[in-house]
């Protein structure tokens, strides 16, 4: 493999890496500091992300490209669930009426949007859909 | 610039920045650990005494003397209540005799003492019913914005006296009824709202169709 075609699939998988370190650590700001406790959904996508960030910490740092065979099956389970979400978000797919607690908010409720509208589901949607998409063009660069 | 000082370094950065916005962001709302998620985790059986299910206070629909009573432990800002209120209300247009509705008010979210004082306030103007619809129907604009902006427009819209209203929302009797419902919610162990009883028995499955079914058989056995 050239260096060059080598330094390409970094940036790949750096982007990649950089995207789910920015998920976790926002979906950390706004549980953590913001004080929205994540509702069931959001706690399923966490945890498809967080390994996403700490794996592909370790591959961008040993270069290690081979990585996506592990990562891929993680976006792709986490974009399922984030598109779940979104449509159930949206109210395209029904939902059982789910008791209101104090503590735990509901999936679909309001507080699920961040700058004046965009709703969470759908930034983690795009976030693990674009995460599966380089890899999957990692995938198909170092396919012999 | 090296690949492994590059990660590191990345890493190293949007920690500290991530710690830095952590420590400089305003705390509005401070995490709240309310009481209830500190209760221990007891399911509501049978209730454990009738007098803190209904009280003399409590908002009623149907008539009096039903022989059955469903008590509906309710949080107007709840959108699972939201989503009851059309089945409860169908189970009462089918047993206008034989059924009535108690609400008891929980307090789980912003915005619903709010709500719960207007709603208690517009008992007095004989306004229950209408007000209630039109604040449920309007909950999505207003649910979990503590001064509940929007449900006092939908409730001026259905014809309450907003000025009066605001006057009778924060008597005394309003403080008691919101502090014995809140007691009860308590003593009766309701973790999510909505909870009913219906004669005291609590539903084996959340839905609104056991408790349609649970109504049924409570209205035969009264009937036998």
């Amino acid at each position: 493999m050239s260096t060059s075609s080598s330094s390409g699939l970094w940036s790949l998988l750096l982007v990649a890496w950089l995207v789910a370190l920015l998920s976790s650590l926002s979906a950390l700001f706004i549980g953590e500091v913001m004080g929205q406790a994540p509702c069931v959904l959001c706690w399923f996508q966490r945890a498809f992300m967080f390994p996403l960030t700490v794996i592909l910490t370790i591959a961008c740092y040993r270069s290690d490209f081979a990585i996506w065979r592990y990562a891929l099956p993680l976006a792709g389970i986490g974009a399922g669930l984030a598109l779940a979400h979104t449509l159930l978000y949206a109210g395209l797919i029904p939902l059982p009426i789910q008791p209101c607690t104090a503590t735990g908010p509901s999936c679909s409720g309001a507080g699920m949007t961040i700058f004046g509208g965009v709703p969470l589901p759908m930034l983690a949607l795009f976030a693990f859909a674009l995460i599966a998409i380089l890899l999957l063009v990692i995938r198909r660069r170092t396919a012999p | 610039m090296n690949r492994r000082t590059l990660v590191l370094i990345i890493c190293v950065v949007i920690l500290a920045v991530f710690a830095a916005a952590a420590f400089l962001y305003p705390r509005v709302i401070p995490p709240q650990p309310s009481q209830q998620a500190q209760a221990p985790a007891q399911v509501p059986a049978e209730a454990p005494n009738g007098s803190n299910l209904v009280r003399f206070h409590s908002p009623v629909f149907g008539p009096a003397q039903a022989p059955v009573t469903i008590v509906e432990f309710f949080d107007p800002s709840c959108e699972a209540c939201r989503a009851f209120y059309p089945y409860v209300k169908k189970i009462l247009a089918e047993n206008p005799n034989d059924v009535r509705l108690v609400l008891r008010y929980v307090l789980f979210h912003q915005g619903s003492e709010e709500v719960a004082r207007m709603l208690e306030a517009a008992r007095k103007q004989n306004l229950y019913p209408q007000v209630l619809e039109a604040v449920l129907d309007a909950q999505p604009d207003w649910h979990d914005d503590p001064r509940a902006a929007a449900a006092w427009a939908a409730a001026e819209g259905a014809g309450l006296e907003v000025g009066r209203a605001r006057a009778d929302m924060h008597t005394p009797s309003v403080d008691a009824v919101l502090e014995t419902d809140m007691q009860d919610v308590k003593a009766v162990g309701i973790r999510g709202t909505p909870t009913f009883f219906v004669n005291g028995h609590a539903l084996d499955k959340f839905g609104p169709e056991p408790l349609r079914d649970l109504v049924r058989s409570e209205v035969a056995k009264a009937r036998n």
